[in-house]
């Protein structure tokens, strides 16, 4: 399955190359072209069904960001060789303790070491350990030894293996980096379709850090209409007050109205919500105000660019494992390709 | 003027839902203009022709408020929301809001413990009621958008109103258009969308229009109130020239043509220095390959929340400080 090799695949902001081949296997035939920007994004082109004129003709993107968020070496201690490292995107100190990760191109297992329960004081207890008090341990005796396989500057991923937690209902799994290898698997299965307009599939880097790589292809592009393809933040545990879950495993695709780094196209969003009425696919709002995704730099983008995401809810996103719904996976790619599928059949903007 | 005033601080228009107020501002600049055009954003732009000899010039003020947004409907019928721009738990306690399709609700609070009684309360310990009895007779759901509901109160020189912020840059770009009688520049008047959530209107708005100076003209805070926070800019001194704010550094050109108009008029004006918080100009200024920008401020007490207050006569100076600047040529050096 696309899903579980994406998952497991290395790729932390700045080092997607593992990814990129991956997709690249995946989407080859598929595609009319595709090329690698500066930045690292793969643009993947599928030209329109319809014999219009190139100059009359919808350029429509779908952005699905490649990079996860993970750690970097920073520093190798001369006594133990011990090494020190920092997030590389935004993730919760709280979840670092006792993960085995693998760092570099080799992949050297490691282990963020934690105090035996035995030696925690009461009051220690009620403390979060900060990142800049960890280190992970290889093994190595020293720092020469810890420096014959591992360099500052390496990036490492939690090691987490993709599996199948359920077979039925939800078809739930487990992995890593869903946010967003799960947008990923999207739109490679959206990019099987031809559409009435010249579609830019583009897997974007840097998303983590900023949405950089959404910014430069979307210069690049200059689309008329675009898609953020995302994994999103899922909080359906039960609360004691009745207040919003985010986003609910099982309810479909969810699509944003407002986050933090935009406020989504109406016209684009009535386009999904009556698709996935009309289609009977399930599909939520996720909660306005809360994360940001690619669209947040593609709708600024030059005179601007009506955006809209759609996003696969994930639980426990930005930790060593998150889990979704296969269920879910396959209505936002159903939801995505109808949705395209009617684009220019009708307005998509309120005038 | 102040007819044209009331009728925009009262048009409902949070940011991302500027349709109302949109139409509201195309049916006042009406053959005022020899261009008029909606870009992707939403942003409204109208172009005064100028004799061709002078500069492209970008008065830029956005036409939408602050609000909040609906995040979760429960069962008993109460809404949770989010903020749309800055919006603060102390200025919504007791307010209304009204959301695009009329509907009205007021803000509660939940019960606090005896501990946090002094405390301000986060905007998660607050709700919406619209007096509904259950989730199903709730006529709003999750994503719709309500700002503050509140007439305008005419106290004479001085007036009270939710949405100064800046509809009052609005009123004072409108009545700019129909005061002009000569000018060299062609100036596009921009009443920007979705400034309040990060200057996104400007930003596109700029890039399009590639202008050679820009000004916003938006509100500023005062410090002419009881302990109030140490601020030079007192309402009814005349419109504050801004030198520099959160965001930006005002280009010294521009500031200087703001200071020398007003003294060559025997205009009043301050100079403003805001500690925090910044206006379109911060866009425009760094647009493609940079504009000069500078800001010229109506003093405003009590900003983003639901009774905001201006001096008449610092809207009309502005009005008329605008005006002489546009009809000269502009050297920027």
């Amino acid at each position: 399955m696309i899903l579980k090799e994406l998952s497991e695949a290395f790729g932390v902001s700045g080092c997607e190359d593992e990814v990129r081949r991956i997709i690249i296997e995946a989407i080859k035939d598929h595609v009319d072209e595709y090329r690698v920007d500066a930045l690292g994004n793969l643009i993947a082109t599928k030209k329109s069904h319809q014999p219009s004129a190139i100059s009359d003709r919808l350029k429509v993107m779908v952005a699905a960001h490649m990079d996860e968020v993970g750690l970097m070496i920073t520093h190798i201690e001369e006594e133990e060789g011990t090494i020190r490292f920092r997030p590389v995107g935004g993730i919760d100190d709280r979840i670092l303790l006792s993960k085995l990760v693998l760092i570099g191109k080799e992949r050297v297992p490691g282990v963020i070491g934690a105090k035996p329960i035995h030696l925690i004081k009461e009051e220690e207890r009620k403390q979060v350990v900060r990142v800049d008090q960890m280190a992970i341990d290889i093994g190595a005796k020293s720092k020469e030894e810890a420096e014959k396989v591992i360099k500052i500057g390496d990036y490492a991923v939690f090691a987490t293996e993709f599996c199948p937690l359920t077979d039925d209902g939800l078809r739930t799994v487990k992995g890593k980096a869903f946010d967003d290898r799960a947008g990923c698997a999207v739109l490679i299965e959206v990019l099987k379709e031809r559409y009435p307009f010249d579609l830019y599939a583009v897997f974007t880097v840097q998303e983590e850090v900023g949405l950089r790589g959404a910014r430069v292809a979307a210069y690049a592009i200059e689309p008329d209409v675009a898609f953020a393809l995302e994994g999103t933040i899922c909080d359906d545990m039960p609360k004691k007050k009745d207040v919003s879950p985010t986003t609910k495993i099982g309810a479909g695709p969810a699509i944003t109205i407002m986050d933090r780094s935009f406020i989504a196209d109406r016209g684009l969003v009535k386009l999904l919500v009556e698709t996935a009425e009309e289609l009977g696919i399930p599909y939520q709002f996720k909660q306005p105000g809360i994360g940001g995704t690619d669209s947040g730099a593609i709708h600024l983008v030059k005179e601007g660019v009506p955006s809209a995401t759609v996003a696969v809810p994930c639980r426990y996103i930005h930790s060593p494992v998150c889990l979704l719904s296969l269920e879910d996976l396959e209505n936002t790619a159903r939801l995505m390709k109808a949705a395209l599928g009617r684009l220019v059949t009708r307005r998509f903007v309120d005038s | 003027m102040k007819e044209l005033i009331k009728k925009l601080v009262e048009t409902y228009g949070p940011s991302g839902r500027e349709e109302q107020i949109r139409e509201v501002l195309k049916a006042e600049i009406e053959g005022l203009a020899d261009e008029v055009r909606v870009d992707t954003m939403g942003n409204l732009i109208a172009l005064k022709r100028g004799s061709g000899e002078g500069l492209k010039v970008m008065l830029a003020a956005h036409m939408d408020e602050i609000g909040i947004i609906v995040t979760h409907v429960d069962e008993k019928g109460f809404l949770r929301f989010a903020p749309v721009g800055g919006v603060r738990p102390l200025g919504l306690l007791g307010g209304r809001v009204v959301f695009a399709n009329g509907t009205v609700g007021t803000i509660g609070l939940e019960k606090r413990e005896p501990e946090d009684e002094n405390k301000i309360p986060n905007l998660d310990k607050l709700y919406l009621d619209v007096g509904a009895k259950d989730r199903e007779s709730v006529p709003v759901g999750v994503g719709d958008i309500a700002c503050f509901q509140r007439p305008l109160a005419d106290r004479g020189d001085r007036l009270m109103a939710k949405g100064f912020d800046d509809r009052i840059g609005c009123a004072v770009l409108i009545q700019v258009m129909r005061d002009l009688e000569a000018w060299p520049h062609d100036v596009y008047f921009v009443f920007s969308v979705q400034e309040e959530v990060g200057l996104r209107g400007a930003v596109t708005s700029a890039y399009g229009i590639q202008p050679d100076l820009g000004i916003s003209v938006d509100v500023t805070g005062t410090g002419d109130t009881p302990e109030a926070r140490t601020m030079a800019v007192s309402l009814g001194e005349g419109p504050a020239v801004k030198v520099k704010d959160g965001g930006m550094l005002a280009h010294p050109a521009v500031k200087n043509l703001l200071v020398e108009t007003a003294e060559g008029l025997g205009i009043p004006y301050q100079l403003e220095v805001l500690e925090r918080g910044t206006t379109d100009a911060m866009a425009i200024q760094v647009s493609r390959e940079g504009v000069p920008a500078g800001c010229l401020s109506i003093p405003c007490r009590y900003v983003h929340t639901p009774s905001e207050m201006v001096d008449h006569h610092d809207v009309l100076n502005a009005v008329k400080l605008l005006v002489a600047v546009l009809s000269k040529p502009i050297d920027l050096g």
